[in-house]
């Protein structure tokens, strides 16, 4: 029983514009010893699920500022779900409503994230939701 | 037994593949498993590798390259491995940003790697699920790495064909071409032709060329990578080409691609390909012995008793060779 490195692919689903939001935690996640998966900008939900895939990961961080987020999200939790990764945790980033947010975990989004969201919480709350034993 | 890892990879299973490459990479007793399974499997792909230093642009080439690879309809894999912190064990990986003319292509698997700071666990693990990947039935293989030195080594003994890249601009007479480097690259690139500069990094890559005197280079060559022991060097001379790219419009690929088939076909028909593969094995075989026999004389060692060897070491009682013989002797048989 070793621990091992937790993987996390981090991507920028849509149309809208700059990934600096989604750089800056991929960079405190590194910085939190995990590995992460950068995918870069306008991912559809397909590539997002086929990456996550192939790289196995533990997680999957979304970042999303065009209020796109109730149809992107639904659907890459639908296709992880698909390709029997119902066990990758969701994690969303950028300007979501409150109103969303029930819905939102329901379909198992495991942590939203507003503009102001310090970096040690999302770090902690990935490392609380994953198994850290191989 | 049989893994159902291994066989559900076999059955062609993306998510059982993707999965036993972490166990692979992790070293586990499954990963471990299912590659004494899959083994005789492997040998069969073509083992390309692709270093050089950050930014020249091997991302986008090994984009490039795997697209004419499904082109000819060969399934290609692709490991990319890029550097951990040192500090934190941390990585980001962001190769794939470059490989998105891959995405959504079932012929196609990609795979990021971090160099988890280790570099022999880095060659032995890239090498083992490199293996998978051929026992999976990818015919192409491709291992990029950022060239550091030793790991430019370890790649050029894993690939059967090792592609060195250099960009225009990285500072007066390519300060990136570093001592041994002639000696791993199959193919030398040019990426970044678009740029100004290509004429003097082409001039004083031939020189380098040049000064390392063919038959002498050809010699070190297999000297420091793949002579067998009572076996003569190969006869025939493979004199690495260079090639001038502009990966983001495909410029110049086509004659990257043939020269990769030309090297191929050298391999065969002067048989370094047997014995490349043969001498990797037996590298591989090497290491795995002195791994295995280590931890074997540590697991029957105490720690007291390896205290009081180093203490009659330390005052000069006994020599190192002495305390050792002493020590295997009290081993179990
Ligand atoms: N001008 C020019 N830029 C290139 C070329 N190839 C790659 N690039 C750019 O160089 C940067 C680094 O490329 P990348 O493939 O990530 O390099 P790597 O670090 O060696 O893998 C990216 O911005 C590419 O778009 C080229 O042939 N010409
Ligand atoms: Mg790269």
């Amino acid at each position: 029983m070793t621990e091992r490195k937790i993987r996390v692919l981090v991507a920028k689903p849509g149309l809208d514009g700059h990934d600096r939001g989604a750089k800056v935690v991929a960079r405190a996640l590194r910085d939190a010893g995990m590995e992460v998966i950068y995918t870069g900008l306008r991912q559809t939900p397909e590539m997002i699920a086929e990456a996550a895939l192939q790289e196995d990961v533990d997680a999957v961080g979304l970042s999303i500022l065009s209020g796109a987020h109730m149809a992107l999200v639904p659907r890459v939790l639908e296709l992880l779900k698909a390709n029997g990764q119902q066990g990758v945790k969701v994690f969303l980033g950028g300007i979501i409503p409150d109103e969303d947010l029930p819905r939102l975990k329901e379909i198992g989004v495991t942590g939203v994230y507003g503009p102001g969201a310090s970096t040690d919480d999302i770090v902690a709350d990935i490392r609380a939701s994953i198994p850290l034993v191989a | 037994m049989n893994s159902s890892l291994a066989q559900a990879v076999l059955a062609g299973d993306r998510l059982a593949l993707a999965r036993l490459l972490s166990r692979v990479e992790n070293d586990t007793a499954e990963g471990r498993a299912a590659l004494d399974e899959l083994f005789p499997l492997t040998g069969r792909a073509h083992l390309i590798g692709v270093t050089g230093a950050p930014g020249t642009g091997k991302s986008s080439l090994v984009n490039q390259l795997a697209v004419f690879f499904r082109q000819q309809g060969q399934k290609v894999a692709i490991i990319a491995v890029d550097p951990s912190s040192p500090f934190t064990g941390g990585a980001v990986l962001g190769d794939r940003v470059r490989m998105k003319d891959l995405q959504g292509d079932a012929g196609v698997f990609i795979r990021s790697m971090a160099s988890r700071g280790s570099l022999g666990g880095l060659a032995t693990a890239t090498a083992q699920m490199a293996q998978v990947f051929d026992a999976a039935g990818f015919e192409i293989v491709i291992i990029e790495t950022v060239g550091a030195g030793q790991s430019e080594v370890d790649i050029a003994r894993l690939a059967h064909t090792t592609l060195v890249v250099e960009a225009p601009g990285l500072g007066d007479d390519i300060q990136a071409i570093k001592a041994g480097i002639l000696e791993i690259a199959d193919i030398l690139v040019i990426n970044k032709a678009d740029r100004p500069g290509v004429e003097s990094t082409e001039r004083a890559l031939k020189s380098m060329l040049e000064l390392a005197h063919p038959v002498q280079r050809i010699f070190l060559h297999h000297g420091q990578m793949m002579t067998l022991a009572g076996e003569e060097p190969t006869a025939g001379l493979w004199i690495p080409p260079i090639c001038k790219t502009v990966a983001p419009d495909g410029s110049g690929l086509p004659e990257l691609v043939q020269a990769i088939e030309k090297h191929a076909d050298y391999l065969r028909q002067s048989g370094d390909w047997i014995r490349r593969d043969r001498a990797r094995l037996e590298a591989e075989f090497d290491l795995l012995l002195q791994e295995t026999l280590v931890a074997q004389f540590r697991a029957h060692l105490t720690e007291s008793r390896l205290q009081s060897a180093i203490a009659s070491i330390h005052s000069r009682q006994a020599s190192p060779r002495e305390v050792l013989a002493k020590l295997l002797e009290e081993m179990p048989r």
